[in-house]
């Protein structure tokens, strides 16, 4: 995914200038400092997401295979129970971090942001490109970790202490977790320099007339999880930190003053708590949640709104919930905790604030309902992501309200209902939103358009191994099945026995994970293929309405912006045959001067 | 070949689609509630993908914007109702919570520590003085049958017996006092409904009431380490008159031998 020429020779045609200075026919690479221009940063961000998410898939394969063939050996290396556990770090890490956070987030906004708000580039760009760097070293360092001696931490993606504290707790607790926590403290501080430069963005490159009434609710999106991220990302900077202070400096954040590990008794000044851990990780990991899902959220009523040529009914009400949702969702970071000590009384405090947060969240998915109802849209591969998206939030949210209740999740805690719940709507929707957007914002980036049927198919098989993989989960949880187990066969008694009957449908889960995983080829093709041989798309395919989708401003003209996105007008009396016609948010007003 | 592979393996294992049959006295208030809410969610699953699949398969109305007019009646009303649900499930499972987690056990229910160290679970009972005596980890030592490192200078103590095996009466409540030695583990008991995680340097208390006599598995559910996995033991509940012989001829150390 190296920037290729068809994104200079786009440009050239219709360069990224809104305003009337078109006095720069350069093509983007050759001017100086080209670095620090956004769209270089956008595909090297979604490159980043590319590298991440390809690595991730692999590792969770490996898991899935080894999950039902624990005797099996992959590439005549056998996995043993600690590499097992480094995979599902590993996943959990890659995929969060590095393709939830970095692609809806960092990519979509340096793509596109600065065209629907009418300007020429990000607010900061030096800034932007220094974000950008320091997350790829983030990851550079954060894929090391397999290859120092004991390999990956084992601990999960949440890094629960002491077993984090103590290097003595496990392999891979040693020199990999030194990395991991080295990569994600860069992470932190790459993340927020990419959403400062978001806020600032959006505070002050908006075009004249674009009001924040009339900003794109993607844009409402990522100014959102912008101001999440910087809140919630310096939390998990102190607390990687302290818990860096607690491996090599003797205190006692997150341990106790005394520690017994593997026979060796260990006595520290100070009686810290791993429950300090849990309520600051917590702090940052929930909000993490919508972070990456959120963008998703705005894109979907964006191009709902575009392909079934409707208004949004309710637009402002849409982004006082995309506000809601990133105001509510720093006070719910406790129901992860109902059963890890936290205080019974603060266990019902947790509920409700984690029953208040469904409400916003339903109130999307009702405007979505209704925008769409009785529309027969437009089935672009764009809109398809996005139905697709509707879909399995609604599947993966509506698990949320049961693991909101402390009751429930005292028997559902860490069981497989969980990774179900959390694989569907963060992991299955805000992918379903990446694929969306590069469906969407592809012409953008290329001049051409992926290849309709191919991205059909690919949305069809992916849909459906999604569910396939991820519905039988919530059995095998409610059948008991606990999280970070290497191995279900070969384990004695009781519970042997209780955690071998998920045996049948893990062979099914892990069947259909395969068969998603390959699926993907399709859409690596499909980019590939299309890249440089796809159709030339018009300059704007989809008949949008957002300012990024404007053409060239005239010379000695200026750009404004008229009224909020997704405004149409049916021209024809059958919507089914004749299509809309759109009233885009722009306009060229000619310059005073 | 693969998939032949697991579909050869298919027919070894006994299939598990729902959750082991309850054994506890507050279980069955807590699956009605779960199986209320599991239906409850599914009904709304499905009528959302039924709008949905209705919504842009029905034929278009002649307005662009059918329900516009009527925002009130198609977005906040049934938004109230989803409001006035999910918090109706919440203060009813409120209730649950409360009467497990509020309150502390009875006097009179049975005590047992559990303790969780890499990866293994001990359960140590209190013997006739109803008093767990003093640990410290510097006399921990398995081998010499003292897993726990129980003090034998504190009085208290010296009574105590440490099993490997979770043995309780049925019918009589009992308070389980979560510990762990070294890092985070998950002490849960799936037929009993019962889930805590136990954290180094804290202690915290479960209490429960076995109902079926049987033996149920013990797993841990908080990532542990390499042997995470591995880290199980077994809650057998007798009826209370076999407890009490079971109990009779437990003994001080050695801890190590007994089940």
């Amino acid at each position: 995914m190296t920037p290729p020429s068809p994104l200079t020779s786009r440009r050239a045609a219709k360069p990224p200038g809104r305003s009337s200075s078109t006095a720069n026919p350069a093509p983007a690479w050759r001017r100086p400092l080209a670095w620090t221009d956004h769209h270089y940063l956008a595909l090297g961000y979604l490159g980043l997401s590319f590298i991440a998410v390809a690595v991730g898939t692999l590792l969770s394969l490996a898991m899935r295979i080894h999950r039902v063939w624990p005797t099996g050996s992959l590439l005549g290396a056998s996995v043993s129970p600690e590499q097992y556990l480094a995979l599902v770090t590993m996943h959990g890490t890659l995929m969060i971090f590095f393709v939830l956070t970095v692609a809806p987030q960092s990519g979509f906004a340096n793509l596109v942001l600065p065209g629907q708000l009418g300007s020429k580039d990000m607010a900061l760009p030096l800034v932007n490109a220094t974000g950008f760097w320091i997350t790829a070293l983030a990851l550079m360092i954060m894929l090391a970790a397999f290859f120092v001696p004991a390999g990956a931490p084992i601990g999960g993606w949440s890094a629960y202490p002491p077993l984090s504290a103590m290097p003595a707790a496990g392999p891979g607790q040693g020199s990999g977790m030194d990395l991991w926590l080295a990569s994600l403290a860069i992470f932190c501080i790459g993340s927020t320099l990419g959403a400062v430069n978001t806020v600032v963005t959006v505070a002050r490159c908006r075009c004249p007339g674009l009001t924040y009434g009339r900003l794109p609710l993607t844009v409402w999106s990522w100014l959102t999880a912008a101001l999440l991220t910087i809140l919630v990302f310096s939390v998990l900077f102190a607390a990687i930190i302290l818990l860096s202070c607690d491996r090599h400096l003797g205190t006692a954040f997150f341990v106790p003053s005394t520690q017994w590990v593997n026979g060796v008794v260990t006595h520290r000044s100070g009686d810290g708590s791993p429950l300090l851990w849990l309520h600051l990780f917590w702090f940052f990991g929930h909000p993490e949640v919508y972070i990456a899902v959120l963008p998703g959220m705005g894109l979907v009523s964006m191009l709902l709104g575009n392909f079934t040529r409707r208004r949004i009914p309710g637009y402002r009400m849409m982004i006082a919930t995309t506000m809601l949702i990133g105001g509510l969702g720093i006070l719910v970071w406790g129901h992860h905790m109902f059963v890890a000590g936290l205080n019974p009384f603060a266990g019902t405090a947790f509920e409700l604030t984690t029953m208040a947060i469904a409400l916003p969240s339903a109130a999307k998915v009702l405007n979505w309902l209704v925008i769409l109802w009785r529309s027969r849209p437009r089935f672009d591969t764009p809109m398809l992501w996005a139905l697709g998206f509707v879909s399995v939030f609604v599947c993966g949210g509506l698990s949320g309200p049961i693991l909101a209740q402390p009751a429930l999740d005292a028997y559902l805690h860490n069981t497989f209902f969980v990774v179900a719940h959390f694989h569907l709507i963060m992991a299955m929707a805000a992918i379903f939103g990446i694929f969306a957007g590069i469906a969407y914002w592809f012409p953008l980036i290329t001049g051409r358009a992926l290849h309709e049927r191919l991205g059909k198919i690919h949305f069809w098989w992916t849909l459906f191994f999604a569910y396939s993989t991820f519905l039988p989960m919530h059995l095998t949880g409610l059948a008991g099945e606990p999280r970070h187990y290497a191995q279900l066969d070969g384990i004695a008694g009781t519970a042997g026995a209780l955690v071998r009957s998920t045996l049948p449908l893990e062979r099914h889960i892990t069947v259909s994970a395969i068969l998603l995983g390959l699926g993907q080829l399709l859409w690596i093709v499909n980019v590939l293929h299309s890249w440089t041989r796809g159709t030339p798309a018009s300059g704007n395919p989809w008949n949008a309405t957002t300012i990024e989708w404007a053409p060239e401003t005239p010379a000695g003209c200026t750009l404004v912006c008229e009224h909020e996105p997704c405004h149409y007008e049916q021209i024809s009396a059958s919507p089914i045959t004749g299509d809309a016609k759109p009233h885009p948010q722009w306009a060229f007003e000619v310059s005073a001067e | 070949m693969m998939l032949l592979a697991f579909l050869g393996q298919a027919t070894q294992a006994r299939a598990s689609w729902w959750m082991p049959p309850n054994a506890s006295l507050h279980g069955t208030a807590l699956d009605h509630q779960l199986i209320i809410n599991l239906w409850i969610l599914f009904g709304l699953f499905m009528l959302a993908h039924i709008l949905l699949f209705a919504g842009i398969l029905l034929q278009a109305r002649q307005q662009p914007q059918p329900l516009a007019h009527s925002r009130w009646r198609f977005e906040l009303a049934p938004l109230a109702a989803i409001a006035i649900l999910f918090f109706s499930l919440a203060i009813w499972s409120a209730h649950l919570w409360a009467s497990q987690r509020y309150t502390g056990t009875d006097p009179a229910a049975m005590q047992v520590e559990v303790v969780g160290m890499q990866f293994a679970w001990y359960f140590r009972y209190p013997g006739a003085d109803a008093a767990f005596g003093i640990t410290r980890p510097t006399l921990i030592s398995a081998a010499e049958g003292n897993p726990l490192g129980i003090d034998t200078a504190d009085e208290r103590g010296r009574d105590d017996f440490v099993r490997s095996q979770l043995v309780l009466p049925a019918g009589r409540e009992v308070n389980l006092r979560l510990r762990a030695l070294d890092v985070i583990h998950g002490f849960a008991i799936p037929a009993m409904r019962v889930k805590q995680n136990a954290i180094p340097g804290q202690t915290f208390n479960i209490h429960f009431t076995p109902t079926v006599p049987g033996d149920y598995s013990i797993l841990c559910t908080q990532v542990c380490g390499l042997g995470h996995a591995h880290m199980q033991a077994v809650v057998r509940i007798l009826p209370s008159a076999d407890f009490a012989v079971w109990l009779k001829q437990q003994k001080a150390p050695p801890a190590e031998g007994q089940p």
